[in-house]
């Protein structure tokens, strides 16, 4: 997602001067091309992420579009009041790009998990939220952001994720991407954990289980209408996400899904509310905390079966 | 540059600080000492004719020199300056932290009435500044970006991380102001978290520097009309004040961060404010 990043994004400083570039000295063997290529439009800001996201504030203040890039915990975190007080509250147009969202840096430990960002970013008001599924979308985010006048958050993996578009899609705020819409359980899932809803509705379809899968990258805003006409239609709901079960993808879809009094149940797969005392890869984290293929196939097995016994 | 008379500074400053005592004292707020220490300031910036363009309207107003207050708690300072000059409609002062109405006790963001950036905590607006001075470098505008920082603020992190890279990128084109009247929220800054050798911190920093009395309307001017200091660095002012100047019994207390004066105390206040003219 990195490469996808870095390629829509020189497009973008190439046909725009007024589009600057800030990173918080984090880039290696992915952004030189951006530093080489684009003098005037690419700053680093060195290890300073509050001093980053103000000036990309006192940049955008001056007419500038910025896209303002760290590591997903300390461009969310560290700077959050900057991002609140100077981004958000003079309704800026800097795009707050965090890399390396969940899991992605597993065994570098919960310091560089980033578990809670969606959250704390969904929070604030008329902030975008948004965690594209492949590269292929990463650049339509990019190309979208472009444009977009508002606040962003912008949740990126890090490296080699693969991609599920076939051809590369165009990305609207508020509007999720329907993959299959047949069955009873509908699967929503952001980021690449997206390939684990592929694999785990390849795993239930062996099964007789048909699964609707829903890319659901626009988190906030999300796609309220599809929600809600999912949830009179399926029984079950499942949201999939590398971060936090509180105050993310799953949360967002709830209340949307409460506020309408829907027929659907909904199971939130995501990240525990505890901070786990293992650490491992991405694959081992995911599969630790049900969010592999088979434990997803699973959860949603168990769910149908006691809905049965019922 | 024309050099203004004392007495035509005089006059202006002790109009911004009759303002800011008698619409803090209807509106009950704090901070009446940390405004009346910005006032000298203030006066040199606006009706000195260090910040250019200001009273341009139109694409020319574009051109003006930028203002961030980023002591956010000295608002009533800079609403009061910017009534006095003209660019902020007076019914905006008089409605100051009324109900439904725009004016915050925290700086709000209103750039066509030169407020340019909302700060109210600290140590956000030496970043905001950079951003600004940095965008009109890379767009070779010739306008310049300046500060107003408080000395209490020199306490964040953000503001060093922000001394850091202005440095780094030779803005010459920003200036620090700081009020340094050695008063904080709860203490006095030696006490506190003193910043001594200060002058000494920012030079070490690369950052041009130079020292007057903030409530010496001629060396404010002298100083100001002078930068930057150093061509390719960032020139740094520190003026040294005194929380609550102007009323002598506000004067360097902490009490005055707080208070609010009775009607009693309002009509002395006013009244040594008439006296220094």
């Amino acid at each position: 997602m990195r490469i996808a990043f870095q390629r829509a994004l020189s497009r973008a400083l190439t046909k725009d001067k007024n589009i600057i570039f800030i990173t918080g000295d984090l880039g290696y063997s992915a952004f030189e091309p951006l530093r080489d290529n684009f003098p005037g439009q690419y700053l680093n800001a060195g290890v300073a992420e509050q001093n980053m996201i103000g000036v990309a504030a006192g940049m955008a203040l001056a007419g500038k579009t910025v896209f303002a890039y760290s590591i997903a915990t300390f461009a969310s975190m560290r700077a959050f009041e900057q991002v609140r007080n100077d981004v958000v509250y003079h309704n800026l147009p800097v795009r707050i790009v965090g890399v390396g969202g969940g899991f992605s840096y597993g065994h570098m430990g919960v310091t560089h998990w980033a578990l809670e960002d969606m959250a704390i970013m969904r929070a604030l008001p008329n902030m975008a939220v948004v965690v594209p599924i492949d590269p292929l979308e990463t650049e339509a985010v990019v190309d979208f952001a472009v444009r977009y006048r508002g606040p962003m958050y912008i949740r990126l993996g890090k490296a080699g994720e693969k991609n599920i578009f076939k051809k590369p899609p165009k990305f609207s705020l508020g509007k999720f991407s329907l993959f299959t819409n047949k069955g009873d359980v509908a699967i929503f899932g952001t980021g690449s954990l997206m390939q684990n809803a592929f694999a785990a509705a390849a795993i239930l379809y062996k099964k007789g289980i048909n699964c609707r899968l829903i890319g659901a990258s626009s988190v906030k805003p999300v796609d309220a209408a599809l929600i809600k006409k999912i949830g009179a239609e399926c029984r079950l709901i499942v949201s999939l996400e590398e971060h936090n079960v509180i105050g993310g993808l799953g949360s967002a879809i709830a209340e949307v899904l409460a506020e309408k009094g829907a027929y659907s149940t909904l199971m939130r797969l995501g990240a525990p509310d505890v901070y786990p005392a293992r650490i491992g890869s991405q694959d081992y984290l995911r599969d630790t905390y049900g969010l592999s293929p088979d434990k997803i196939a699973l959860s949603i097995t168990r769910f149908l079966k006691k809905k049965r016994g019922s | 540059m024309k050099r203004r008379s004392l007495k035509f500074y005089k006059k202006e400053a002790a109009a911004i600080r009759k303002k800011i005592l008698i619409v803090s004292h209807r509106a009950k707020t704090p901070h009446i000492g940390s405004c009346l220490s910005l006032v000298e300031i203030l006066t040199v910036l606006y009706f000195g004719g260090i910040l250019k363009f200001l009273a341009k309207r139109g694409t020319g107003f574009e051109k003006r020199d930028r203002l961030i207050l980023s002591k956010g708690h000295g608002s009533l300072a800079l609403y009061s300056a910017l009534t006095e000059y003209g660019l902020l409609p007076p019914r905006f002062l008089n409605e100051y932290t009324k109900n439904g109405s725009f004016l915050p006790a925290h700086l709000t963001y209103k750039p066509s009435f030169g407020l340019e950036a909302a700060t109210g905590s600290l140590g956000h607006g030496l970043p905001l500044a950079l951003g600004m001075a940095l965008a009109a470098k890379y767009d070779k505008k010739s306008h310049r970006v300046f500060a107003i920082l408080s000395d209490g603020e020199c306490d964040e992190g953000s503001t060093w991380e922000a001394v850091l890279a202005a440095a780094q990128w030779g803005l010459d084109n920003l200036t620090v102001i700081v009020d340094y009247n050695k008063i904080q929220s709860f203490g006095r800054v030696k006490d506190v978290m003193d910043l001594e050798p200060f002058a000494k911190k920012w030079e070490s920093f690369r950052w041009s520097v130079k020292e007057v009395d903030g409530h010496d309307v001629a060396a404010l001017e002298k100083a100001l009309s002078t930068i930057p200091f150093r061509k390719g660095h960032p020139s740094v002012l520190i003026t040294h004040t005194v929380k609550g100047k102007g009323v002598s019994f506000m004067e360097d207390t902490i009490d005055w961060h707080y208070k609010n004066p009775t009607d009693d105390l309002l009509e002395q206040a006013i009244k040594e404010v008439n006296a220094s003219l």
